[in-house]
């Protein structure tokens, strides 16, 4: 495909995305406790996610996807009670990723 | 065109879906043993389950002329409990050898816990011991890095197992890569949200090659889409990719993998 086609095929999907990001950051500064939302480790996560797509030049999806991820490399001690996942890792720092 | 879909949970899918697998191309699918949305609580639970897999779904699927095959295994998030885990680690053995039961699957890591981990090593022997093929399942979002390289270290620490004989599925952006250098097979999971859209699976496809990679639904219980499959051809079909290279995709790699089992017949 051409540049043209992936942006005749793809913009508007992805201007709508955009927006969605733009709203949903809206939603949290409209909240009561938009502080503590903006503390939370997945608000922070998605934050250093925008900063790496307008910094990024290349291989922008697997970049995104390690900032998200638990970098650690040992064995959780016990899974006892825990199933889902958060789509960001708590224990991440500016400096991991 | 033909369509196999390699990972699909129909125990909790409608017999409309077969239906709707039917009538769209899709005339072979295997079905991993997976997580029912609650932990059950015996091994005879989980023997009911196995039946499930290999006598009533087989033969829902026959009615509409589709090919059903699963796999058999303690799935990782039932995983942490090590008495029940050795409990239903000895019933399945009873299992391997149905008609329609293709090999080990999916175990792998959900929370990367040291049981779970004690727990994959005894299924990667019991898939040596008894030369299966491996269907494994990675970790969700942030656990999927740290857990697809546990993962493969555990199967590459049993030096009867041939990575290509193992399928390390849910693979993404930032594992694929890895996953296909040590040899492995890649499978990609097509969600409409927390995993691969057709367009996001394609540019998979472009950016490491159509070798040792497939793509499924992996439909359940769950938001999931059991023609995502047809969607992520037709997707590589408008970007105009040959049909050659979508046939291999979607058809002759999930065929040539399952066809290490004898049992497999693709339709």
């Amino acid at each position: 495909m051409s540049a043209e086609d992936v942006l005749n095929t793809y913009f508007i999907d992805n201007r709508a995305r955009a927006l969605e990001i733009a709203a949903f950051l809206d939603r949290v500064d409209r909240a009561e406790d938009a502080e503590a939302g903006k503390n939370d480790f997945r608000y922070k996560a998605l934050m250093r996610a925008l900063k790496i797509l307008v910094e990024c030049t290349e291989n922008r999806a697997q970049a995104l996807q390690l900032n998200f991820s638990d970098l650690s490399t040992e064995p959780r001690e016990s899974a006892m009670g825990l199933k889902g996942a958060y789509g960001a890792w708590e224990g991440a720092s500016d400096e991991d990723h | 065109m033909k369509i196999i879909d390699p990972h699909i949970h129909m125990v909790s899918r409608t017999t409309d879906d077969y239906q709707a697998l039917a009538i769209s191309g899709i005339y072979t699918i295997t079905e991993p043993a997976f997580w029912a949305g609650y932990d059950r609580r015996t091994a005879e639970g989980f023997r009911d389950y196995f039946n499930h897999l290999t006598v009533f779904e087989p033969a829902r699927a026959a009615k509409f002329g589709i090919r059903h095959y699963c796999w058999i295994a303690l799935n990782p998030k039932e995983s942490e409990d090590l008495n029940l885990a050795e409990e239903v680690l000895a019933v399945i053995p009873e299992y391997l050898d149905r008609p329609t039961v293709l090999g080990i699957g999916e175990i792998g890591l959900n929370k990367n816990s040291r049981n779970e981990l004690k727990v994959l090593e005894k299924h990667i022997a019991l898939a040596a011991d008894r030369n299966q093929l491996v269907l494994v399942h990675t970790p969700h979002l942030e656990d999927k890095l740290k857990g697809t390289r546990l993962i493969m270290d555990v199967i590459r620490n049993e030096p009867r197992i041939d990575p290509s004989r193992v399928m390390i599925d849910h693979a993404e952006e930032h594992t694929i890569g890895v996953i296909k250098e040590k040899g492995f097979w890649v499978g990609l999971t097509l969600y409409p949200a927390s995993k691969f859209s057709p367009a996001m699976a394609a540019d998979m496809i472009e950016i490491f090659g159509s070798d040792r990679i497939w793509m499924n639904s992996a439909a359940d219980w769950g938001v999931s889409d059991p023609l995502a499959t047809l969607k992520a051809a037709n997707e590589m079909r408008m970007r105009g990719h040959p049909e050659t290279l979508i046939e291999k995709v979607f058809y002759e790699n999930p065929k040539a993998f399952l066809s290490q089992s004898p049992k497999f017949r693709a339709q």
